[in-house]
């Protein structure tokens, strides 16, 4: 067993976590402040833990709402085009409501991907333990919030205690030093740490992004970034917060009001490392050697720049296999493949800053023949505002599906796939095999690439998009 | 009765890294709100051929390994989505024991609470052996042929498998520290307690 004294110096993780044992050491049961479920993983939670008789400790500070199976096509009902996934919404909101918590149905303007929706809504807060049975449950860590991805099994202890059983994880400090170049965008530097310190490299640690660029990243930004840790095999990760987050999320329906406002912003001061604090790892980087970046295999890590072959980056066991199933070459870059679809979505790329510097790219622009690109907002809040700032209408024009809230086709359950063999660059995290559909080859970039190869039909960055239309 | 002690039986060997819980279970399989029915869909991608027929040639699929309850997996196995289903179907299916030299940190936590042992080896070594192995938690020792290795598993995990023992009704035991946590926090961060919203 270890012990902090306060006098010592600490990181922000170690902060929140000695502010939230309830009991032990590093094996230490721990407080939980907020739960969110939906309906994939978090029904059947609600359920089991119905049908063992226990309770919910605290229905007020869980929140439910419908994002991994619904369609996302307009005019969308509880049936959907997955097989089943009527039973998935159904037994969930019957389960949610009948427990008493908070939930965001289909035709409330509040459901969106969870990660999307937690922050407008003002229910991740610096300094809080969040869990939700969905991996990318880190993302919310962009608020300075402790919030980790969690299964089933877990989520239902969560609500019958208020607790979860932890052993402590490890510290990482990821400090990016210097500026982004202007065309790098918050998904280009995710994918180059995860390419650098590959998909397993901050195993079971809680990340700490740090540095210049950091703090330079718009709140949307550092969700993205935050978001792909659950890619690099992290706990979680999380960022200290800063003025733009205390800024954020005042007003929000459930952030604290008045003067539980002011105590609540007084406390959230000391919510950064100290000087002098150690942690278990650290990584450096120059954000001056981030360029745009795109995956070729069929893991995260197997990302380079548009313009290098996969054989330009640290060779890996499997590569043959991923090289295969993506029918692409060890030594030509993926950047002029053609592509059959486009996708912008999902709990790392669907707010609104994502969506507006994509319309940015597409703006006066189509989308090539035979090229399927799809966007669906985050959130019903995304979708809202789009709408009013008319970026709905681009999308629109230049011939993309414009949908409801959802994740979408981020992954395939069953239902819509882009199909077999088809190539599609998508804004979402994972490039896994058969991830968007059975022998779907999926290459993720960030939402303004994601454009640009919309608009060639081939892989492409936003400058080759800009070169080739100057010599024109 | 869940308790873990040991394990004796031939060890099916997929040894690759990065092993994810979408190849584990891809979410097509996942079609129902439920924790069981799931091991058909173990594996299902690598498993099945267009027609859903067996792949002969999948290591789950030969004779040799028909109710193997030991797995060799390769670095950060289970990586990828939270779904605990992936555990759900690898138990059903029988497993008991998965060996990697690395878990990813949600899998790891979901196979304790499943009491499916997740054994961390750096190498998997075992691989070699053409016959059962043994696994006996306490030990923290795999033993086949005339070979012995140990492998590591934190104490707490340890501990919870070695029980058998519900969790929830462990924790329910230290209801009186968590409940004298809670009226402290309250008087310091009501904002918490969204109760209390107006």
């Amino acid at each position: 067993m270890t012990f902090s004294f306060p006098s010592s110096p600490r990181t922000l993780f170690q902060k929140i976590w000695d502010g939230h044992v309830v009991d032990g050491g590093t094996d230490a049961l721990v407080a939980i402040d907020r739960i969110w479920l939906h309906e994939r993983t978090g029904g059947v939670a609600l359920t089991s833990l119905a049908e063992s008789g226990r309770t919910i400790a605290e229905p007020a500070n869980v929140f439910v709402t419908l994002d991994h199976v619904v369609d996302t096509l307009p005019g969308r009902t509880d049936e959907t085009i997955m097989p089943t996934g009527s039973e998935f919404i159904r037994v969930t909101r019957d389960a949610a409501l009948a427990a008493g918590l908070t939930f965001f149905d289909l035709d409330d303007e509040r459901q969106g991907i969870i990660h999307v929706i937690s922050p407008e809504q003002g229910v991740v807060l610096p300094g809080v333990t969040l869990v939700c049975p969905d991996s990318h449950t880190c993302t919310q860590g962009a608020f300075g919030a402790l919030a980790w991805g969690i299964g089933s099994t877990e989520a239902e202890h969560a609500l019958a205690t208020m607790t979860l059983n932890l052993v402590r994880p490890q510290t990482m400090r990821i400090s990016v030093g210097g500026v982004l170049g202007g065309d790098v965008q918050a998904k280009d530097l995710a994918l180059y740490v995860i390419s650098q310190i590959g998909s397993a490299g901050a195993r079971g640690h809680v990340i700490e992004f740090a540095g210049s660029a950091i703090e330079a990243l718009s709140i949307e930004g550092r969700m993205t970034l935050c978001n792909m840790a659950a890619e690099m095999g992290a706990f979680s990760a999380i960022i200290a917060p800063d003025a733009k987050v205390f800024e954020y999320l005042n007003g929000r329906p459930y952030a604290p009001k008045g003067s539980d406002w002011d105590a609540a912003l007084e406390s959230w001061q000391d919510l950064s490392s100290d000087d002098g604090a150690t942690f278990d790892a650290e990584f450096a980087f120059d954000a001056a050697d981030v360029a745009p970046m795109v995956s070729w295999g069929t893991n995260p890590q197997q990302s380079a720049p548009f313009g290098l072959a996969p054989a330009s980056g640290k060779a890996a066991d499997g590569d043959a296999r991923s090289l295969d199933y993506m029918d692409v070459s060890a030594n030509q870059p993926v950047a002029g493949l053609p592509i059959g679809g486009a996708f912008i979505g999902s709990c790392t790329n669907a707010r609104f800053e994502d969506l507006e510097i994509a319309a940015r790219v597409l703006k006066g622009r189509k989308v090539a023949d035979g090229v399927r690109a799809i966007c669906v907002p985050g959130s019903g809040g995304v979708k809202r505002r789009a709408e009013d700032a008319g970026i709905d209408l681009v999308f629109r024009e230049a011939g993309f599906e414009w949908r409801e809230p959802g994740c979408s086709m981020c992954f395939f359950v069953g239902g819509e796939s882009f199909g077999e063999g088809e190539r599609v660059i998508s804004s979402t995290n994972r490039n896994f095999e058969n991830r968007q559909g059975a022998g779907t080859r999926t290459h993720i970039a960030s939402p303004a690439s994601v454009a640009a190869s919309a608009v060639l039909g081939r892989i492409a960055s936003v400058r080759e998009l800009e070169e080739l239309e100057a010599v024109r | 009765m869940n308790a873990f002690t040991t394990v004796t039986s031939r060890a099916v060997p997929l040894i690759r890294d990065d092993i994810d819980t979408d190849i584990i279970i891809p979410s097509r399989e996942i079609r129902s709100v439920t924790k069981k029915g799931l091991a058909k869909g173990l594996f299902a991608g690598w498993r099945y051929d267009a027609g859903y027929e067996p792949k002969p040639d999948f290591v789950l699929n030969r004779p040799e390994y028909a109710g193997a309850q030991i797995l060799l997996g390769g670095a950060n196995f289970g990586c990828g989505s939270s779904r605990e289903q992936a555990v759900w179907a690898l138990a059903e299916h029988g497993f008991r024991v998965i060996v990697a030299p690395s878990f990813n940190p949600i899998f790891r936590r979901n196979c304790v609470r499943n009491f499916v042992l997740p054994a961390i080896a750096d190498p998997v070594p075992m691989a070699k052996v053409d016959g059962p192995l043994h696994v006996d938690l306490a030990a923290r020792t795999i033993s086949g042929g005339d070979q012995t290795w140990t492998f590591e598993i934190d104490e707490g995990s340890a501990e919870v498998l070695a029980s058998g023992l519900d969790e929830i009704g462990r924790t329910m035991l230290s209801a009186d520290k968590i409940g004298a946590w809670r009226a402290k926090d309250r008087a310091s961060r009501p904002w918490i307690y969204l109760e209390n919203r107006a």
